[in-house]
């Protein structure tokens, strides 16, 4: 029944894709590689159940849709709770005798604004009770699907439609929620944070998601060129640029306590500075300016205190 | 195979009877249309690498059996990740309508 995952490039080319080409993502978003990444992971039979968001709203338009899975949306803050029930009826149908297959592996996919913000009342929940399920955040930085508003996943200083730059403010000026590690703190027994790029870290943290018994949670970093007036060919780049300077590291953490950096992040000697990181996006670009240097400053201290938090968290001095 | 996807009439029949969609290739009409800049592979650099096909949001790059890649421009949207991403630099971004020489 359980295939293997996809490691190996050859293996990779037998595995086929599970989004169509021809869907109404913008060029050069990095969501669909997300999701074919997360196919060359899986193991069997699957259900994706997803959150309004970009990937929803440009896959899906009624009639058509381009995912060849068995996929169901519902509203914009119940992919989690749908997730569960979709668990739970397959569980009722094979005590009925209606089920034939012998498991199916259920993930629930959700932009940063419905996993952050508005989601995440139903993900508490889903980590609490413990359904066996993988949720992915393809974490953009913001609504972009609804015109590009500030959301709890957007980084301190990047410039939306809800968070403008200008005299008086530098963007958006609050952190970003450490989603990962607030997800970990309920004892979730796998929590990883993951980019296309490094694909794969990706495929490998994918499937250890799946194979662990209980919640899993993977938090993938998802270049918007749209939002963030970006290069569209660039996405990838940005993706791998996150990780160097420190924005979005790459680490594993095991029933909440036992965190593990991985091998990309773990090789990295030191950050580079956010300057390389912001000059690549047009969202950036007010920082430049002198009066907000301090505040750059200050973000940049920021940053780099996180990073030395997070290298003590994995035992690495 | 993962998930076969069965759009064979009869066995439509298993469906239940509610509304639901049924993947194509295609959901929004031959998205090609919205490239400003083709790719093109120089075919004489291009080790075979993949690569681009790994990484290719639009999923249109269809690989040979050596793994030579091929670029299906009904649908490229013209993005430019692959050029980005190609460790040989081997794919050119041609603007639409114009010669090589043009290119941006």
């Amino acid at each position: 029944m359980t295939e293997p995952a996809a490691l190996k490039l050859k293996d990779m080319l037998k595995k086929p894709e599970i989004l169509t080409s021809g869907h109404r993502m913008c060029a050069g978003c990095a969501a669909p590689t997300i999701v074919k990444l997360m196919g060359m992971a899986l193991r069997g039979p699957t259900i994706v159940c997803e959150v309004t968001g970009c990937l929803e709203v440009a896959t899906t338009i009624y009639p058509y849709t381009a995912w060849k899975l068995p996929w169901i949306h519902v509203a914009f803050e119940n992919a989690a709770a749908v997730a569960s029930g979709v668990i739970e009826a397959v569980d009722v149908m094979r005590e009925k005798g209606r089920w034939s297959k012998e498991h199916v592996d259920v993930i629930a996919i959700g932009g940063d604004g419905g996993t952050f913000d508005i989601g995440f009342g139903a993900i508490s929940g889903m980590l609490e009770r413990g359904h066996d399920i993988v949720y992915m955040c393809y974490d953009n930085g913001a609504y972009q699907n609804t015109g590009i508003q500030r959301s709890g996943g957007t980084f301190p200083g990047q410039e939306t439609t809800t968070s403008w730059a200008g005299k008086v403010s530098p963007g958006k000026e609050q952190r970003k929620k450490p989603l990962a590690e607030i997800v970990a703190a309920h004892r979730t027994p796998y929590v990883a944070t993951v980019n296309p790029y490094h694909h794969r870290d990706f495929i490998t943290k994918f499937r250890k998601a799946l194979e662990v018994e209980g919640p899993a949670f993977i938090h993938a970093f998802s270049p918007c060129p749209r939002g963030w007036r970006s290069q569209t060919g660039k996405s990838m780049e940005l993706a791998k640029l996150a990780m160097e300077v420190g924005l979005h590291p790459l680490y594993e953490i095991f029933n909440g306590t036992e965190y593990k950096m991985s091998g990309p992040s773990r090789r990295l000697k030191e950050l580079r500075p956010l300057d390389d990181y912001w000059k690549t996006q047009g969202q950036f670009k007010h920082l430049f300016k002198p009066e907000w240097a301090d505040f750059k400053k200050s973000l940049q201290e920021q940053v780099n205190d996180d990073w030395e938090i997070l290298k003590k968290k994995c035992g690495i001095e | 195979m993962v998930n076969e996807v069965n759009i064979d009439p009869k066995s439509r029949a298993d469906m239940p009877t509610t509304s639901y969609s049924k993947p194509v290739i295609g959901a929004t009409g031959k998205t090609g249309s919205w490239r400003t800049f083709t790719p093109q592979i120089d075919y004489d650099e291009c080790s075979r690498c993949r690569t681009c096909w790994l990484h290719c949001p639009e999923a249109v790059i269809s690989l040979d059996e050596d793994g030579t890649p091929h670029i299906d421009l009904d649908y490229c949207k013209g993005c430019a990740c692959c050029a980005e991403v190609c460790p040989k630099k081997c794919i050119a971004m041609i603007r639409e309508g114009f010669d090589e020489e043009e290119s941006v």
